[in-house]
Formats: C-alpha cells, structure tokens, sequence
C-alpha cells in the first residue's frame, strides 16, 4: 500500500490512517534502520534466553566428555542416557522432588485459602476498615523484623526443622493480596452483588456462589506465582531446616551442583567434579521441566494477571 | 453511612433534633460507639471471617518479628528468650560500625545494589519499549513468553548454568572471552553477573510496563505523526513518557530495597576467593546470626539495613513527587 516517501510527513490528505499496530504506511530509511535495530535487540533477547535452555537440553543427552571439552553447540553429540540413568537412581533427588511437591501443593493450597477471601472482603467498598487493614498490610512490606527475629519466632513455634515452617509464615503475600484485590474490584461487576442482594445472598453466599465460579482467571494467576515462590523456594529449607530428610529439591540441588566450584585442584575434588558434571544437566532439567511444562498453558492467563496488577493505580 | 445495607436502618445520627449537640453529647457519645461497633459487627462479621486467617498470619509473621527487632537493643539471653535480656543500647550497632569489616560489606553491598537497581530498572524498560513495537500479534505474545521464563527458573539452576558457560575451556561464554582462571573467582566479576542476572529476572515487570504502553491513547501517536515524527521520535515522546509512570513507582519501590540486595544469588556464587567482594549485608547477617548464634550482633545489623532503606525510599518518594508528580505517598 505504501511506498517509501522523501520526508517522514505524512499526506495530509483525507484517506490519513492513524499510527496503529496492525498497518505499515509511509515508510522511511530511517524507518527501516529503526525497525532492523529493534528486531535486531528483540532476537538478541530471545536467543539468550532460549539458547542456554537449549544448550541444557542437549547437553543432558551427550556425552559428558565431549560437553567438557567443548564440542557441543547446537545438537547433542554422543548421544548418551548415562546421565539421566545417574539422576534416576540418586534416592536424595527423589527424596527432594517429593518433599518439593508436597510442600508446594500444600503451601499453595494454603496460600489461595488465606489470600482470596481476604482480597474479596478488602475489595467491599462499604467495608470501612479496609483501609486500616490496607495500610498496616502495606507496612509489613516495607518493615521487617528481619532473620533473626522471625528464626526465634520460629523456634518458638516449634516450626524449625519442620514441614510447616515452608507452608505458614510465607501463608499470606501482601503484593498477592493487592493483586486480587484490584481483580475483584475491576472485575466483578457491582450489579452482581446487587443482584444478589435481591435473591437473598448474603456476603458469604456471594462470594462461595457467584465471585469464585467467576475467578478462574485471577485463582490461576496467584495460585501460579505462589507455586513457582514454593518450587523455587530455597532459602526457607537452607535456613530453617536441619534435617537432609526434609529438605526440597532446591537445597539438594544447591549441594549437588553448587557445593564443588572454582577450587578444583586437587584430585578428590576433580573426582567429585566429575560425577556432578554427569548429573548436572540432567537435575536442571528434572527440576526445572514441570513448570516449564505448565508454563505455556497457563500463560494467557499469565499476561492478563501481570495488567491487572498493574491496573492497581 | 453505608449505602448498600442488608439489615435496618443506622444508628442514630448526631444530629438528632431532640438532642442538643453541645452538652448532652458528652453523656450518650458512650453507648453510641458501643452500639455502633455491634451494629457494624453484625452487618459485616462475614467479611471479618474471610479475612480472618490473612489478618491472624499477618499479626503472627510480619508484626511479631517487628516488635522482636528490639533485640537488636537487649543483650540475647536464651533464658529469656524474644524479648528478656539487659538492654544495651546502641552497643551492639557500635560494634558492626567498628568492625574491620564493616568498610568492606558496605562498600560491597552499595555496590552490588547500584548495579543490580540500574540494570533492573533500565532492561526491562528497554524490553518493553521494543516488544511494544512489534507489529504482530503472535510475534508479540512469543516474545512475551519467551522473556518471561527465566521468572521460573530457581536461581540455584540459575547460577548452576552461570557456571557451566563461564567455565574455562568449555563453556560457551568462558572459551569466547577465553578465560584463564575460574570466572568464579575473580572478585569483580561477581556484580556485574549478579546485576545481568537480576536484569533479566527482572523480566516481570517489562509486562505492567507493557500494559501501560498498551494504554496509550493513538490519537497521540497520530498527532505525533502529523507533526512528522519517525518512528524513533515517537518512541521517545510518546512511549517512555506513558512508561514513567510505572516505571517510576517501580523505582521508588526497588530503592526501598537498595540494601536488601538479593541473598540467594550472592550467597550461591560466593566462595572463599571472592568474598571480599561478594559479602554484604545480608549474608553477613545469616553467616553471624544463624550460622554462630550471634542474635542480637545479627539483628541490630538487620535493623540498619531496615532503616537505611527505609530512608531511601523514603527520599526516592520524595524526589519523584517533586519531578514528575508521581509518587507512593
């Protein structure tokens, strides 16, 4: 349609197409030198974010040697199962994934009950307190009481060392919090609760009955962000945990990889060096493949959830 | 009043003509507030329900831990557990202030945090002002995804490939720069990858950035064009001035957090080599506090971390306000 013009001004004639995403018109040189610099950046960013997953991947399948010395690039070479056989057969990993599972299903779970009612009652403009509560939830975000004052609550909870010091304390996300809150009030139309009013309902028929089944959206968002904080957690088992037992997947991944780097000069360590270079794109891909698995599903979601918070104005 | 009520009609109102409003409100004011909080509590004892876990959790791990921050003034005492123990002033943030040490964790830890705020703040700006040029619908929405992943990948497997590709000999970045000792071990090296990784981690926020550019009024852009802008032009007058907003209120944000910088990364990439570059604050404080039991050393530490962000934020909030108007309160 266009063909490329002299100066960057466009026609003032009558048929002017406003600047929008979907139609290329009057084109300059400079406009193309823009364009090239742009998609130039863009693939930049996607290929250093995708080639190093691509390089795990493939180097989770060669052979460990070839991957040392430097030979694997862009497709497996020696194409070996030696590695994941290792990762299956480490009763440590298991051990981990499963107490990473449990911890962040349960936590989770968790999270989505204490969250989601409290997001709601916030959002009831004719709740007054709400902005009490608001401001001393927001408070929380900026002070706190610091490591050693929440390890000594801990110990007086009896929660260290145990399962539940993953699930309680992190229970409540004030961000999530507003998150929500902003979803409920934008998104839930008030002629529903007026509605509802006339047939009866009261606040918790209304929000078991009518706000919930309509949420699906908002519940996928939060109840994503709190797993992916669960799954990823590692800190909270470093700290607080003592018991190799029950620490996740993280923190046994972190003394599998982690523990053995840049002191490689005695013959022990070269050993131990060794073995975890087999295993280690294997665990990278074991640890990190559910979430990437669920990841593109939920991801329209995703998006939508990222503006709805920041909608919150 | 509320104007959406379930039951009867509100209490009594202060002006009631029987009453005269000067004396006798002295004597009825009482039973008023009594009543009116009843009343208040049957209207909305349901919202109080749902939000009761939220507000109990609350209460237990975000203000019990507050009030615990006066150890950092009490001489820890295991008898006396939280809150026991002789005060002892301002000893224990004399004693970090004239630790050998001290110079070292707080030059490191401004450092790092510089580096990580300006590299935070200015990538995803930059990645979604590009995105947002991207013409096509699904081209878009790959990107998207594609930037968004390393938000689920844990920064243990993080670091882990960090140190595969910086391996020299055979990692992908360590044989281009072709390195001779570990990366690891090179003590400068540490914050500009721990600042790159944060950049890139940092890839929640290009998308309410995103959703701001998206909000942006065409008509602008269509009197930009009249006025014969380029492509380039509008992105500088019309795109970044619709991000600064966000983009601002994100700032403020991070600069409350200048000295929280990023446990988990720093303490996974330290060892023995670089750690007179690499020990800050934060692992200072969960190498003395939890690791050799040092409470109350530990917490008055934590607490001057606490303040001086608070102090930044602080000071941020106010010169946003005084620039461009917007501001966190």
């Amino acid at each position: 349609m266009s063909t490329t013009t002299v100066t960057p001004a466009p026609k003032t004639s009558g048929d002017e197409i406003p600047w929008n995403k979907h139609q290329r018109q009057h084109l300059t040189p400079g406009d193309w030198v823009a364009s090239i610099i742009i998609y130039g950046l863009i693939a930049l960013a996607v290929i250093a974010v995708l080639y190093p997953l691509w390089f795990v991947v493939i180097a989770s399948f060669s052979n460990p040697n070839k991957v040392a010395a430097g030979d694997v690039l862009l497709l497996p070479k020696g194409i070996t199962f030696v590695g994941y056989a290792k990762v299956f057969a480490n009763a440590r990993i298991w051990r981990g994934y499963l107490n990473t599972i449990i911890y962040s299903v349960v936590g989770t779970a968790v999270n989505l009950a204490v969250t989601i009612p409290c997001a709601f009652a916030l959002s009831r403009k004719e709740f007054k307190p709400r902005r009490v509560i608001l401001f001393l939830f927001t408070v929380t975000m900026f002070i706190a009481g610091g490591l050693i004052p929440n390890y000594l609550l801990y110990k007086q909870l009896g929660l260290l060392n145990s399962m539940w010091v993953f699930i309680l304390p992190g229970a409540v996300s004030v961000y999530n919090v507003i998150v929500a809150r902003s979803f409920f009030e934008t998104s839930i139309p008030e002629e529903l609760f007026e509605a509802a009013q006339l047939d009866g309902e009261s606040y918790l028929g209304y929000f078991f009955r009518i706000v919930i089944p309509l949420s699906s959206a908002i519940l996928a968002v939060i109840g994503l962000y709190y797993f992916v904080g669960h799954w990823n957690d590692f800190m909270t088992g470093l700290i607080f945990i003592t018991d190799d037992e029950k620490q996740p997947l993280q923190v046994v991944l972190q003394q599998l990889l982690l523990v053995v780097q840049g002191t490689a000069t005695n013959v022990d360590a070269a050993a131990q060096q060794q073995a975890a270079d087999q295993i280690k794109f294997g665990i990278i891909i074991v640890s990190t493949l559910p979430l990437m698995v669920i990841y593109p599903f939920l991801q329209k979601y995703f998006n939508k959830g990222v503006m709805l918070g920041a909608v919150k104005g | 009043m509320a104007t959406q009520s379930l039951s009867a009609t509100p209490a009594a109102p202060a002006q009631d003509s029987r009453r005269p409003s000067s004396v006798a409100s002295g004597t009825t004011k009482k039973p008023n507030i009594f009543k009116r909080i009843a009343q208040h509590f049957r209207r909305y004892w349901e919202l109080w329900l749902l939000s009761a876990p939220a507000l109990i959790f609350v209460a237990i791990f975000a203000y019990v831990p507050m009030w615990g921050i006066q150890l950092a003034f009490r001489k820890f005492d295991p008898d006396k557990g939280l809150t026991g123990g002789d005060w002892v002033g301002f000893y224990y943030f004399k004693q970090f202030f004239h630790s050998p040490l001290f110079g070292e964790i707080m030059t490191n830890t401004i450092r790092i945090s510089l580096w990580t705020l300006v590299m935070g703040f200015i990538f995803p700006i930059i990645l979604a002002l590009l995105i947002n040029q991207i013409h096509s619908t699904k081209v878009k929405g790959f990107v998207q995804t594609v930037t968004y992943m390393p938000h689920f990948i844990s920064v243990v497997v993080i670091v882990s490939m960090l140190n595969i590709f910086l391996t020299p000999g055979s990692g992908i970045i360590g044989r281009f720069l072709g390195l001779k000792a570990s990366w690891a071990t090179r003590r400068r090296s540490l914050p500009s990858t721990g600042s790159l990784k944060s950049g890139s981690i940092a890839d929640g926020t290009p998308s309410s950035n995103l959703a701001a550019l998206a909000g942006v009024d065409t008509s602008l852009y269509e009197a930009a064009k009249i006025d014969g802008a380029g492509r380039w032009q509008l992105i500088r007058t019309v795109d970044i001035p619709a991000i600064m907003p966000t983009a601002g209120i994100l700032l403020i944000l991070s600069m409350g957090s200048v000295l929280n910088v990023g446990f988990d990364k720093i303490f996974l990439m330290q060892n023995s080599l670089n750690l007179p570059a690499t020990e800050v604050i934060s692992t200072y404080t969960y190498k003395i506090g939890i690791l050799n039991s040092q409470f109350s050393y530990s917490t008055a530490i934590g607490l001057f971390n606490t303040v001086v962000n608070f102090v930044f934020l602080i000071t941020a909030n106010a010169i946003s306000k005084k620039i461009s108007e917007t501001s966190i309160f």
